[in-house]
């Protein structure tokens, strides 16, 4: 089986009582890929990486993990996932090394071996210096590094990231960024949940847009991008005045027109080019910004909502 | 990375509670010394106080048989078996569960929920079995140890930890507060505590009551831990103590198996 795919679900449901969190997905990872699960908070891709984690069973549909049932052999798929929770569960009362050290056991992993690689892989990730320091005192982007080095104590072969730079400031987002990078470059598959956009299109050969837990596109960044939007995005905005009455008289520039309640989005090809339509047409706007498309549009414009409500 | 060879092949399909006692004995390894004192500094304040200033009040016909401090101390062993394992079981069990999330990492690894329970009980042995061998080095040094069997109340208070620490840890994993444990307190361990018979027989109690403590698993570990050091024949043939105490042990294990799996998957 050297093609079989390492995650193969089919028509996977979750429920929560009356509520479905996960509806009907069909999701295959393939070795080395970086696999990206993108949608808003509730999408159901965190329901969807516990079940891949084999701590929540499905309520319907088909999955395997590495070949294996995730309800029958949780334990032995278990070994050979690294998983980066959302919510940090580092133990405060131990060393950075320690909390390696001591997570290495669970695996079954001697302790000299445990050893070894603590020290590797706290290189790894940056954090040798405070090898020996507790971890109460550690930074938020220090405590994720820590985990995600700890998460690939035991050699994964899929590691599973849940949103791993929320919370993060920018800094500390890039140097995680930088990190899950080097692993991918190692040919380690990464599933990784977010909202973010730019951290899907950094980081992910191939994801899914999901939303109100269904899938709604799959594809590359690009591929998505092409599919779903223009090359450029023209951004108008027009001080205080209702956005509304815009739309009318933007008909015809560009592809099509969004109005959000701040600003509005006109996707055309040639973004400049559309800039000076706007202008020729005597509307004066306050802001006038052209960029390339990305996967917020490519959500945007599936969804009809954006990715990160502010 | 180099060290791949040195695991052998299926490591990972033997998942055993070792490394979550392993995990608990990384924590207490900070905290020992002052909880090997506390073993010693605790008995002896219980002997003192308890023993010999309310012990020159009471028992002056003699009806006990024995000096009212070597009455009590095999009770205060045994509750104190009692303190330690609920001590052990219920706000560190809700950290792992809440707080910190240990459970929460350790799930994400092959160990399962009778893993954690176990290697729990594990710990709860250790620190019970530290704690009662403190107790009879100071119960010994004050004189009230009669027998050699005294010995025996080590392996009693083993099993008196383990009849409380199955259905705490149920408790702990099934109850969403903290403020649960002090009705978990007040209604269960201060009551068994004075009324199970380490202060005074039981038998002096009304019927009703009387049954409420022989229900209680510490009431059976008071008993064989009062025979044991005074070198009494207990009031039930031992086995029949020590049956009671397992059946509560093995119950609790199973339960708190159940509620751990129940709380660790969604």
């Amino acid at each position: 089986m050297p093609d079989e795919p390492l995650i193969h679900a089919r028509g996977l449901v979750k429920r929560f009582g009356e509520f479905t969190a996960v509806d009907g997905i069909d999701v295959d990872v393939h070795r080395g890929e970086a696999f990206g699960f993108l949608g808003p908070n509730g999408a159901g891709k965190s329901s969807t990486m516990r079940m891949i984690g084999c701590v929540s069973p499905p309520t319907g549909g088909m999955l395997r993990i590495l070949g294996l049932d995730p309800v029958r052999d949780g334990p032995q798929i278990r070994g050979r996932l690294g998983v980066c929770p959302q919510q940090d569960s580092l133990d405060p009362e131990l060393t950075v090394t320690e909390n390696i050290t001591v997570y290495a056991r669970y695996f079954g992993i001697p302790r000299r071996v445990a050893r070894e690689r603590a020290a590797e892989l706290l290189e790894f990730v940056q954090l040798d210096e405070r090898a020996n320091d507790k971890v109460e005192p550690l930074s938020g982007g220090m405590k994720r590094r820590l985990t995600i080095a700890r998460a690939l104590v035991n050699e994964p072969e899929l590691v599973l990231l849940d949103e791993p730079t929320t919370g993060l400031d920018p800094q500390a987002r890039h140097l995680v960024w930088e990190r899950l990078f080097r692993l991918r470059q190692r040919g380690v598959t990464l599933v990784l949940t977010t909202h973010y956009m730019d951290e899907a299109e950094q980081l992910c050969d191939r994801l899914v847009v999901m939303d109100r837990g269904k899938i709604v596109a799959e594809g590359s960044p690009r591929e998505l991008i092409e599919r779903h939007s223009t090359r450029e995005v023209l951004e108008l905005r027009f001080g205080e005045d209702a956005l509304e009455i815009y739309t009318g008289k933007l008909a015809g520039i560009g592809e099509r027109v969004e109005v959000l309640p701040d600003r509005i989005l006109v996707y055309a090809t040639d973004g400049d080019a559309a800039a000076k339509a706007v202008h020729d047409r005597q509307l004066s706007p306050s802001s006038v910004l052209v960029r390339r498309s990305s996967l917020e549009d490519v959500f945007l414009h599936l969804t009809g909502r954006t990715l990160v409500e502010d | 990375m180099t060290a791949t060879q040195v695991i052998a092949p299926g490591w990972t399909a033997s998942p055993s509670p070792l490394p979550v006692f392993e995990h608990r004995l990384a924590g207490y390894r900070r905290i020992w010394r002052g909880s090997v004192f506390s073993t010693f500094l605790l008995p002896v304040l219980f002997l003192l106080g308890m023993g010999i200033s309310v012990g020159a009040f009471v028992n002056r016909a003699g009806e006990l048989g024995v000096p009212y401090l070597d009455y009590i101390a095999p009770g205060l062993l045994a509750s104190t078996a009692l303190q330690v394992a609920i001590g052990e079981t219920t706000w560190p069990v809700m950290s792992a569960f809440s707080w910190i999330r240990t459970y929460h990492a350790m799930r994400a690894s092959p160990l399962r929920p009778k893993d954690l329970v176990g290697g729990e009980t594990l710990f709860v042995s250790l620190r019970v079995g530290m704690s009662a061998v403190g107790f009879l080095i100071v119960m010994i040094l004050f004189g009230t140890v009669h027998s050699w069997w005294g010995v025996a109340a080590l392996p009693v208070a083993l099993v008196v930890g383990a009849a409380v620490a199955g259905p705490v840890l149920a408790f702990a994993a099934t109850i969403k507060s903290d403020n649960m444990f002090a009705l978990l307190y007040r209604f269960a361990v201060i009551p068994m505590t004075l009324f199970a018979g380490v202060f005074f027989p039981v038998a002096e109690m009304p019927l009703v009551a009387r049954w409420i403590a022989y229900a209680s698993p510490l009431w059976h570990g008071v008993e064989l831990c009062r025979a044991a050091t005074l070198g009494w024949p207990p009031l039930l043939p031992v086995a029949a103590h020590v049956a009671y105490l397992a059946v509560w042990a093995i119950v609790g294990y199973l339960l708190a198996c159940s509620r751990f799996a129940k709380k660790l998957t969604d």
